[in-house]
């Protein structure tokens, strides 16, 4: 009826929205408490979530990404923006570590998803050397509790930072390679890659 | 409801608030009005109690920023004169159309850009403008009728 509303409401406007680099300045002067962006690896696009602490949480491509941001809204700050450049210290080490440079992931943590038991857990795969594998176990003796080997496979198995924090390392006793929230073929990928499966 | 990750919001309104501002304040401020707007919600968004009606709460926030742009230029302009914009005019499609939103008085243009630009219901547009329903109702109709006028005759 009304043209002149209708053109309103079609009038375009061309340059993107918001102006580029306000997600990175937001992060960089702390406004924004949180940061996402996209890392490409052998094992498929990761998602990094970084605070000011570290590094927060990797997302595997194929994962409820949604679902994980809003976990991290919940549980650390709703104050997330995906920025490219926040995430670019994390990008620099998963590249040195597909490419062989190094395979202990050296790269500043915030624990804050993790529980204290887990972070025990994880710890403790952190200390498995790349290139060796330990039974669940034996994560559990390391961890503190040896009979606690359900919930040390829970602790692996709910890891938000993988590959970094290496619970693929964790393996059944018979040599199977048992579960990773990954996939099975991520887990298989990573462990050949460290030389213990060929 | 819980809060959902900031960059949500963004993704889901940060175009109709730039469509909101570009027919408020006009294309020379609008970006720095969003840009203000996105950092006050993005400091004050922890502070809300759930995440309800987020894109109301977003309009206010520009709106209020907007406003501060308004008085800000008003206040300038008694120091300066404003600059000649010609040759950007020819760059942006509709120029002629925007022209018209950008004359219109301050409460009609305010309601004209929430209603049609950023497609907001009349009742967030009237929150945001802090007003009632029917006041936002008035003054979209006010606007539009003010623009047809001045709108050259096209064929229908």
């Amino acid at each position: 009826m009304s043209g002149v509303a209708d053109r309103l409401r079609n009038l375009t406007i061309p340059s993107p929205v918001p102006a580029e680099g306000f997600a990175d300045g937001a992060f960089a002067d702390g406004r924004a408490g949180a940061a996402y962006g996209k890392v490409s690896t052998p094992i498929g696009e990761l998602t990094a979530v970084v605070t000011h602490r570290g590094l927060l949480n990797l997302i595997f491509e194929g994962q409820d990404r949604d679902r994980a941001l809003q976990r991290v809204a919940d549980k650390v700050t709703p104050r997330i923006l995906e920025a490219a450049r926040a995430v670019a210290f994390v990008r620099e080490k998963l590249d040195d570590y597909f490419r062989g440079r190094t395979f202990r992931i050296e790269v500043p943590l915030d624990r804050s998803l993790l529980t204290p038991y887990q972070g025990r857990v994880l710890d403790f795969a952190y200390g498995i050397p790349a290139g060796e594998a330990r039974t669940y176990r034996q994560a559990a003796e390391g961890a503190g509790d040896p009979r606690a080997a359900r919930a040390t496979g829970r602790a692996l198995a709910t890891n938000p930072i993988p590959v970094v924090l290496p619970c693929h390392r964790v393996v059944a006793s018979d040599g199977g390679l048992r579960g990773y929230a990954g996939g099975l073929d991520r887990k298989r990928f990573l462990l050949e890659h460290e030389g213990f499966l060929r | 409801m819980n809060l959902p990750p900031f960059q949500r919001l963004l993704d889901e309104h940060a175009s109709g608030l730039r469509r909101f501002l570009v027919g408020y304040v006009g294309w020379a401020e609008a970006d720095d009005c969003l840009q203000d707007a996105l950092l006050a919600a993005l400091e004050a968004y922890p502070g809300l109690r759930h995440g309800g009606n987020l894109r109301g709460w977003l309009f206010t926030i520009a709106r209020r920023k907007a406003l501060d742009c308004l008085r800000r230029r008003a206040r300038d302009a008694e120091l300066a004169p404003v600059p000649d914009r010609a040759e950007t005019a020819a760059a942006i499609p509709d120029w002629d159309l925007w022209a018209l939103v950008a004359a219109l008085p301050e409460k009609q243009r305010a309601a004209v850009a929430l209603r049609y630009l950023a497609d907001l219901p009349y009742a967030e547009a009237a929150d945001a403008m802090g007003v009632s329903e029917a006041a936002a109702r008035q003054n979209v109709r006010a606007g539009l009728a003010t623009l047809r006028k001045k709108m050259p005759r096209r064929e229908a």
